[in-house]
């Protein structure tokens, strides 16, 4: 390529660049930059919402990690929402400050099912103010090939029996299931650094202890469905209605509340700082707390929203499954996440680190 | 007689349809200089990469100092070539160039540097071990490629025009350089070349080759003076050639016409009859030109011409003039006395030759007026 | 004078897009990477400048071990890439012609029209337990049950010869095509037999496109995430995705800068012995590709 060339291909890009830079402003009001977990944002839901607004959703799919290490790339530009786990939301905002509060005066409060909001409040306000609302919610527990295997609790995913059949996934959620399957309790240790390093360490031991017994360690969601469909994975660590997913598929795959209770989490609406279109934001909450849409996001995403009476229009089957999973006193036993204290995550990645490895 | 150190017998070589060689047998003395001489695209190449061993003959055999050698590869083949392009190996310096054979037989390091080192004085390259091969001239490159392959001490050393990439001049430089190179080693050469010239100066023998086959085999002079075919006639040295139709035999003595009616009289080859169509040779140092027509001898026919052009080129000058009643071009040989030099376009001019001294031969199939 | 001095503008003007780019490309990230991976967090949004990234580099045998064995696997890889690929290379250049060559080399480039994480994916339907090969293994009877193939080094070092063959591919044909048959048959000619001569000829020849198909070959293997991580699975241990966890999942670019200038420092410090083995000037090789 000769120089000139060159020089005229670098002025186009740059040309294109400004051009797309433009355009891409001239709409900001009219479209919604959401960055959510893969299938929280339905199509159909996005469509009808553009109907009645006018306003474009644009998608990017994501997790915990991903989400914070974008908007703090950023400083919190880039997405107009966002939607990470509550107890992942004081952390980042104490350190990076990616968020801004929510102005509970543009939330319809009244849609939200009450005691889903209390925990988020409690766990996300940082400074007397606010930053997130509740949005999905579910548990994890385990799901067995019931036909081929047997587990009751976290720990049994370590039986020999089982070797080179399990699966979890290397991160923070899968630390706390086996401490609480080794009895201890992390969230009570959450103050005490020393201790709760000490118990981080124990939980490495074991895990590097059953490295041999998991297949892999999963990334994704799909990761996970084909191999326990293939039958490559006979019982794993997973969220509850995946497992009801794949029951509807082969009725011997189930999903099993660990003795040791099962874990929820939340999900949640948070603004970026530097969101453009906050009043889209607003509008696209309150839009999705709506019971009927709450009730077709349920259907779609298999997780509950925390919307309220969404009840009477629920899938009667994921109502009868959620039923048999969880009894009232199973209920009242799930530990929710409390927020994650400063310093905690460093330990608990070194942890993982050690696990992935180790031979 | 000791045994030829190259003898081939009946060898063939197809390339699809097309036959490259043509059933050639031939032998080369031990110690002599073979030169294959030919029209480019005549099958040279082919037959010296059959002798080295790159490609397999379809048909006959090749015997090198009495072995014959069928299935042996060309590592393994007595015979060393002298490449068209030199393949000299830029990576190594001119010494290893020269020791590369010798490490490939396993010879100590120290006899292998003593051994190049004699080989370079030998071709006057005593000091160039080190050099680069690129820091070389057209001409030490030359010898760097023979070196090389000398120093194996081949039996049959192959060369495939070696001269062909240098300029006039040093390719005359060279010719004679290769001549005493051969007669100071005594290494049975063969040499391929499409220049008359390199083959009659230097060979001891020659093959004139075409289409895949031998057409005279011969020594230079033999080549020169009794040419045994038309090609032969009309490739080797400089010859005015005269295509037409015979008027009358007499004993060994053919005269002929040509088309536009001129006539002259020449040695017959093969037996014509009258009317046959011919072509006639004569060489240009065969006739003897004259002001007027009692300079000539008495016994020859006398022809008469007009100066066309003065060809002047030092002691090979010659005139081109054109017969007198048909215009037919005719070359001739300026005598080295100076005489005619001062010749100009348009002067009439006589001229006469021995018949004995021409060569009159049945026309070949498909031949055309075309001088050659 | 003056067309002098105007010669110079022109040419600061011309060099001043290319100079712009690699600086807001290249030497500006890196700046900032290096001065992140020189501080330490002391507390939310408060820091300190320190070599403390480094120094857990060094006392966590953790983060030793996978940097050196990204390392070995690396050269083992690059290595295994040019036994592959100097066969095919040499096919391409010296035995087959016209048509022929062409078409196997466009056969070697067809798998790098999809993309890295397709060709990924592809190897990991074949391989996984219950993919086509473990399956055909027992329908042959060559195994009892299905064998899982995936989550091994020797899988990963699979995806890592074949995700690079192409960029050691390109440079060997290039440098093997110019090699001149008749130094080849010159060579034959004067005794030697086929080890020597590609001992003698034919690697000095290819010597600077072995050695930049090498370093392209060993930089982007190193440099490599997908491979690894999708073959490797719980095993991967790369240092990329070291960095990736770094940066992404833990927040902690300070580290995560600091293992990228590891990562920088080694590639370069690899390349460096690699030329000097190979006797070679980094000039030369990039100019012969
Ligand atoms: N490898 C080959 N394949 C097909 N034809 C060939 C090959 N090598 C030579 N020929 C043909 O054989 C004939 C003789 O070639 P060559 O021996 O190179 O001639 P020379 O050396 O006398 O010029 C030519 O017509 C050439 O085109
Ligand atoms: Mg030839």
């Amino acid at each position: 390529m000769t120089k000139g060339r060159t020089l005229k291909r670098i002025a186009i890009w740059i040309w294109l660049g400004s051009v797309c830079a433009v355009s891409a402003h001239a709409a900001d009001s009219q479209k919604l930059r959401i960055i959510s977990w893969a299938d929280y944002v339905p199509a159909e839901v996005v469509a009808a919402f553009k109907k009645e607004t006018g306003i474009t959703v644009e998608l990017t799919l994501s997790n915990n990690e991903e989400m914070i290490s974008k908007l703090r790339a950023t400083h919190g530009a880039g997405y107009d929402l966002a939607q990470p786990s509550q107890d992942r939301i004081t952390g980042p905002q104490r350190d990076f400050g990616i968020y801004k509060p929510i102005d509970l005066s543009k939330v319809k409060l009244g849609q939200f099912q009450l005691g889903l909001l209390d925990i988020v409040r409690r766990n996300t306000t940082l400074n007397g103010q606010q930053y997130a609302l509740p949005y999905l919610w579910g548990t994890d527990g385990l799901v067995v090939n019931t036909k081929r295997a047997k587990a009751a609790d976290y720990l049994d995913l370590c039986k020999p029996d089982l070797a080179g059949k399990t699966s979890i996934r290397l991160r923070r959620p899968t630390l706390m299931a086996f401490a609480f399957a080794m009895g201890k309790d992390p969230f009570a240790l959450y103050s005490d650094t020393k201790a709760y390093s000490a118990l981080m360490d124990q939980v490495g031991a074991k895990l590097i202890a059953c490295k041999p017994n998991f297949k892999f360690f999963y990334d994704n969601k799909d990761q996970l469905l084909n191999g326990i469909r293939s039958g490559e994975v006979l019982a794993a660590m997973m969220w509850d209605t995946g497992g009801w997913t794949l029951n509807r598929e082969n009725p011997d795959i189930q999903f099993i509340v660990p003795k040791s209770g099962a874990l929820g989490w939340l999900d949640t609406y948070a603004l970026p700082a530097r969101g453009r279109n906050d009043a889209g934001a607003y509008a696209w909450i309150n839009y999705t707390m709506r019971p009927e849409i709450a009730a077709k996001i349920t259907k779609s995403v298999g997780s509950f929203s925390a919307a309220q009476n969404t009840g009477p229009l629920l899938d009667p089957k994921l109502k009868a499954q959620f039923a048999a999973a969880f009894p009232d006193s199973v209920v009242k036993a799930i530990h929710w996440y409390p927020s994650i204290p400063p310093g905690l995550e460093e330990i608990e990645g070194k942890v993982l680190d050690r696990v992935k490895a180790a031979n | 007689m000791s045994t030829p150190d190259l003898v081939a017998d009946a060898v063939v070589k197809r390339f699809a349809d097309h036959v490259a060689v043509d059933a050639l047998s031939f032998s080369v003395e031990r110690g002599s200089f073979f030169s294959i001489l030919g029209p480019s695209g005549c099958g040279k190449t082919t037959l010296l990469r059959m002798i080295a061993g790159f490609i397999a003959p379809d048909g006959g055999d090749i015997a090198i100092g009495g072995q014959s050698m069928r299935n042996v590869a060309p590592n393994r083949r007595p015979v060393n070539m002298v490449f068209q392009q030199l393949a000299l190996f830029p990576m190594m310096s001119v010494g290893e160039n020269v020791e590369f054979g010798l490490a490939r037989r396993g010879v100590g390091r120290a006899d292998r540097k003593r051994k190049s080192q004699e080989m370079l004085e030998r071709v006057g390259l005593s000091g160039a071990a080190h050099k680069r091969v690129d820091e070389l001239s057209g001409g030490q490159r030359q010898r760097v490629a023979i070196a090389r392959s000398l120093v194996l001490e081949p039996t049959l050393l192959l060369l495939d025009e070696p001269l062909g990439a240098l300029d006039l001049k040093l390719r005359e430089h060279m010719k004679i350089e290769l001549k005493q190179l051969q007669a100071a080693f005594g290494t049975t050469f063969v040499y391929i070349t499409h220049d008359q010239s390199e083959a009659l100066v230097l060979s001891d023998h020659v093959g004139v080759m075409n289409h895949g086959r031998f057409e005279q085999l011969g020594t230079p002079q033999e080549l020169y003076y009794r040419p045994q075919t038309p090609f032969v006639a009309g490739f080797v040295g400089a010859n005015n050639r005269i295509v037409g139709k015979v008027d009358s035999i007499n004993g060994e003595i053919v005269a002929l016409s040509t088309a536009s009616g001129w006539s002259i009289r020449a040695r017959r080859h093969g037996s014509p009859a009258a009317g046959a169509a011919v072509e006639a040779f004569v060489r240009p140092e065969a006739c003897i030109l004259g002001r007027s027509v009692a300079e000539l001898p008495q016994e020859f026919p006398v022809q008469a011409g007009a100066v066309q052009s003065l060809l002047f080129d030092g002691a090979n000058s010659s005139v081109l003039l054109l017969e007198e009643r048909t215009r037919h071009e005719f070359r001739i040989a300026l005598p080295q006395t100076g005489q005619f030099s001062d010749l100009k376009p348009g002067e009439k001019i006589v001229f006469s030759f021995d018949p004995e001294r021409a060569a009159c031969f049945p026309a070949r199939a498909g031949a055309d007026g075309r001088s050659a | 004078m003056q067309t002098r001095w105007h010669a110079r503008l022109m040419l600061a003007l011309l060099l001043a897009p290319a100079l712009l780019w690699l600086g807001a490309l290249i030497i500006l990230p890196h700046l900032d990477l290096a001065l992140l991976s020189l501080r330490q967090r002391t507390g939310p949004q408060q820091y300190v400048s320190s070599l403390a990234q480094y120094r857990t580099f060094f006392h966590e045998p953790l983060y030793w071990h996978v940097f050196v064995r990204t390392a070995v696997m690396s050269v083992v890889s690059t290595l295994f890439t040019l036994l592959v690929a100097f066969p095919i290379a040499w096919i391409i250049a010296k035995i087959l012609q016209g048509r022929a060559s062409s078409l196997l080399f466009i056969v070697c480039l067809v798998p790098f029209w999809v993309s890295e994480t397709v060709r990924t994916l592809g190897w990991m339907i074949l391989l996984r337990e219950s993919g086509v090969l473990p399956a055909l293994l027992v329908k042959l009877g060559l195994t009892a049950v299905p064998v899982e193939f995936l989550y091994r080094d020797a899988t990963i070092m699979l995806g890592l010869v074949y995700t690079s063959m192409l960029f050691m591919l390109v440079p060997l044909v290039s440098s093997l095509e110019s090699l001149d048959n008749s130094l080849i048959e010159a060579a034959y000619d004067l005794g030697a037999s086929g080890a020597s001569i590609l001992r003698t000829i034919v690697i000095p020849h290819a010597a600077p496109g072995i050695t930049a198909g090498c370093i392209i070959v060993f930089m982007l293997t190193l440099g490599n995430y997908l491979t690894p991580t999708l073959l490797g699975g719980k095993n991967s241990e790369w240092f990329t995705e070291q960095i990736y966890t770094q940066f992404i999942t833990r927040f902690n670019w300070e580290q995560g800068a600091a293992f990228g200038f590891l990562l920088l420092g080694l590639s370069t410090a690899m390349v460096m012995i690699g030329l000097r083995l190979a006797g070679q000037r980094f000039g030369d090789v990039m100019r012969r590709t």
